[in-house]
């Protein structure tokens, strides 16, 4: 037995160096897209908007098709690690949701476009998850007919 | 430099998110959507001080990006949150569905109104 096995999955080498290239791979793509459509205290942050959307709908595709695919778990194992908990949880981001609100309040004064822009991410982010497990459903049926 | 050091403090902020979801979820919180909950109000408060920082002095904006888009940004997820709210909904259980999904928006919302408010006052 190496103490490697021993170890919780989550302290695993193999693990956390999964998760730490898709968490870098998931940030970079963000701050680019960010920096490539900017926005300022007072306006609504569509690129993260999109970021997050975007995001949601590809996990729940990644997780789904996961779930629908046999074969080896050690490789879904990695496959998730990499993409979905690296990968779209560094790409999507919670903390930055919750400070544009903030900002859209405390800087811009702009009280009701703040809760639309919070209240409408997080309903739209349930539509666009919901989609992506549609997809993988239908996609996981089709393939195996 | 200040890209790359952005980028790594995500991975890191990743790897934290990890470690502290799992950890979580052995000690305290084993079932539900609680455990990226506690994450996302936890990284919301950060980055809500990091963001009055920023507002307020010139000096604050690489710590902004670095810590608040780096590592704030890769801690804490939208697209888990989602997906853990609409399996609740899936499994028709719609009061947790509601609590994790509003109640954590609201919940991350506050949080950084607090971190902003807290560095905003001193």
């Amino acid at each position: 037995m190496s103490t490697e096995s021993a170890r919780p999955p989550h302290l695993r080498a193999t693990a956390l160096a999964l998760v730490l290239v898709g968490g870098f791979c998931g940030t970079a793509a963000r701050d680019l897209l960010q920096k490539a459509f900017p926005h300022n205290a007072t306006g609504v942050p569509w690129a993260t908007f999109g970021i997050n959307l975007a995001g949601a709908f590809a996990l729940g595709v990644l997780l789904e098709g996961l779930a629908r695919t046999g074969g080896d778990p050690g490789r879904r194992r990695r496959l998730r690690l990499l993409a979905g908990t690296g990968f779209c949880g560094a790409f999507t981001t919670y903390s930055s949701l919750a400070t544009d609100t903030v900002q859209l309040w405390e800087v811009g004064h702009r009280t009701t476009a703040g809760i639309a822009y919070a209240a409408g991410t997080v309903l739209a982010g349930l539509v666009c998850t919901w989609l992506g497990l549609m997809v993988a459903s239908r996609t996981a049926r089709g393939g195996a007919r | 430099m200040i890209l790359v050091l952005t980028f790594l403090a995500g991975a890191v902020g990743a790897v934290a998110r990890f470690v502290a979801d799992a950890e979580l979820r052995r000690r305290l919180l084993p079932n539900g959507p609680w455990a990226t909950v506690v994450i996302n109000v936890s990284g919301s408060l950060v980055l809500g001080a990091l963001a009055a920082w920023a507002h307020r002095s010139a000096s604050g904006e690489s710590a902004l990006a670095i810590l608040g888009t780096g590592f704030c940004g890769g801690y804490t997820t939208f697209s888990t949150a989602s997906y853990e709210t609409m399996r609740l909904i899936e499994q028709r259980r719609y009061t947790v569905a509601a609590l994790s999904g509003a109640g954590g928006l609201v919940l991350a919302v506050a949080a950084s109104l607090l971190g902003w408010a807290a560095v905003a006052a001193s």
